[in-house]
């Protein structure tokens, strides 16, 4: 069975390295006695992530690992079996997050095309009264915004997306929808994405996508993969 | 060949689940009470991630179209053409028997294995049902009346005449997996990442009693009781999570995620369940009531070597009696 890579990973020069600073040391955590939960001490954005993702492939070494999920500037690293000494393995995780050094993914490009409002958009009216702005406003900001496919998580072959205009973050919703369309093109806070799955979300809808995301019987199940570059391209506004 | 005659919603075809795609957001999926699932297949002789029938509602009633060796393990009270089997049980059944699992009191979920396994397709490793994604097992959907089963080819295991059982993990293990006097499920877990955020509300997190509440399934547990809060509304950047994370919603009330939960989370996280008791767990019915018990990483360890040993014990011992009667057989 393959597992999705990306196409090439490229280091970045050495002068658009982010230094490391060794003050801020990350903050390690434990779910139960085997996850441990590594988060990046830096802001929520691309270089962050790209220490993420150089972490990621620096931990795919270790052979007591049974599974690594990056998140969003975020790891958690699974192990096969309980360690031995919870201390022993914060220290290794610390010191591969200071080795890790920032590389790039470059990845494909996906295009989506999207109905922006419509039937599916049923927050794009809560959105406008946050932002103060119109609703074509708001879909202009996002159909022209460039976006990073950070991590994939949640469902299968979603793809948490980077790259939001600050002007359209919005909170998630502290109720959930109870039944949202697989397709509808969402924002979670600093997040968007297409949701994968007809279910409970609490992600914020303003249109909808008719795109395959996933295929289990695919050789590469996941349409995106960290690092792809994702636009959304407008097939109609209906506002 | 199985027949299914009758079964209730959501009784699934689960193995030991499709670790490795969770950076894909496929969740792991896999029987809740996995040491069940490996006890009955290697009751029959089988590999110990062989497909099995998880059954969850009952009654649950199958037919055998040919002679064929199974294995009832964890809850339920099992009969073949209406006579009693003993608890956590294998023997072989005749063309035509019928087997009827009713549910037990005790505990939430029947583990059935025949020998050879259930044979559906592999889909990423794994025959587990994924509800939620709609693959795995039989086209991703619980089992329904007059679903007909293949199996694998059996092992070519010799079972005793009279069946084979075991001392179910609860008996055998009882010093280290205690209930309380009054039958809450005492759950050990360890804190996790934003459990100081909670200040005074994470003691009452840990002290008191849970009642496991009617909106809990596969995915997860939601436990009602007195609501615990963050000191602040905490907002947090989506992170990989495992089962057994309990984490808080703005509501208060904790939700435990189990083997279909996401792969991904953004509420905060107060404790982590130990890996070794999520078997129980997975067998806690709704309605019941669970306490969680502060522990400790040695403990985690003393439990695995506990489990581990039991599981060597179990397995040895079966292999030794299935040897001795093929030896005898060969005579």
């Amino acid at each position: 069975m393959t597992k999705p890579m990306p196409d090439t990973i490229h280091a970045i020069p050495e002068h658009a390295r982010s230094t490391p600073s060794p003050q801020r040391r990350p903050h390690i955590s434990t779910i139960g006695a085997r996850a441990f939960l590594l988060e990046a001490p830096c802001d929520f954005d691309l270089p962050a992530q790209r220490r993420i993702w150089a972490l990621a492939r620096a931990l795919r070494q270790w052979d007591d690992l049974s599974e690594i999920v990056p998140g969003m500037t975020n790891l958690l690293a699974i192990f096969k079996t309980t360690p031995e000494d919870p201390e022993v393995v914060t220290a290794r995780l610390r010191e591969a997050w200071e080795r890790a050094e920032s590389i790039d993914i470059r990845g494909k490009t996906i295009e989506i095309g999207v109905i922006y409002g419509g039937e599916h958009a049923i927050d794009l009216a809560a959105l406008c009264d946050h932002t103060g702005l119109a609703d074509r406003e708001v879909v202009r900001l996002h159909h022209e915004g460039t976006y990073t496919v950070f991590a994939l998580g949640s469902a299968p072959g979603f793809g948490y997306l980077h790259g939001l205009d600050p002007r359209i973050h919005m909170p998630r919703k502290t109720v959930p929808s109870l039944r949202m369309a697989k397709g509808c093109v969402t924002i979670g806070g600093m997040q968007t994405g297409v949701a994968v799955l007809t279910g409970p979300n609490g992600w914020n809808s303003i249109g909808f996508a008719d795109h395959q995301m996933f295929d289990p019987q695919a050789a590469v199940p996941a349409i995106m993969a960290p690092g792809d570059t994702v636009r959304f391209l407008p097939e109609r506004i209906e506002l | 060949m199985i027949e299914i005659l009758n079964t209730g919603p959501l009784n699934t075809i689960q193995d030991l689940g499709r670790p490795g795609y969770r950076d894909i957001g496929v969740t792991a999926s896999g029987a809740m009470d996995p040491l069940a699932l490996r006890i009955a297949n290697l009751l029959v002789g089988n590999d110990e991630g062989a497909a099995a029938i998880e059954v969850q509602t009952f009654p649950f009633r199958l037919r055998f179209s040919r002679a064929t060796a199974f294995a009832v393990t964890g809850s339920g009270r099992a009969t073949i053409d209406g006579v009693v089997l003993p608890p956590w049980w294998s023997q072989t059944a005749g063309a035509g028997q019928v087997l009827e699992i009713l549910p037990s009191p005790a505990s939430a979920r029947a583990y059935i294995a025949f020998a050879g396994g259930v044979d559906v397709p592999l889909v990423l490793g794994s025959r587990s049902t994924s509800l939620r994604g709609a693959f795995g097992g039989i086209d991703g959907r619980s089992l329904t009346n007059a679903d007909i089963l293949e199996l694998g080819t059996p092992a070519g295991t010799i079972l005793p005449a009279d069946g084979l059982g075991v001392v179910p993990p609860e008996t055998a293990l009882s010093a280290l997996f205690p209930v309380a006097a009054d039958a809450t499920l005492l759950v050990r877990a360890l804190p996790a990442g934003e459990h100081h955020l909670f200040g005074a509300d994470a003691e009452h997190f840990w002290s008191q009693s849970w009642k496991i509440s009617a909106q809990s399934d596969r995915t997860g547990y939601r436990l009602s009781g007195e609501p615990v809060r963050p000191e602040a509304p905490v907002e947090m950047r989506s992170y990989g999570i495992v089962p057994g994370v309990v984490q808080v919603p703005p509501g208060g009330e904790p939700i435990v995620q189990m083997s279909d939960a996401n792969t991904a989370g953004g509420y905060p996280k107060i404790a982590g369940v130990l890996e070794a008791d999520l078997w129980r767990l997975g067998q806690a019915r709704i309605g019941s009531r669970l306490r969680f018990v502060r522990s400790s990483h040695a403990e985690a360890r003393a439990l695995d070597q506990a489990i581990a040993a039991y599981m060597d014990d179990v397995r040895d011992t079966s292999q030794m009696v299935m040897r001795a009667l093929k030896t005898i057989a060969g005579r």
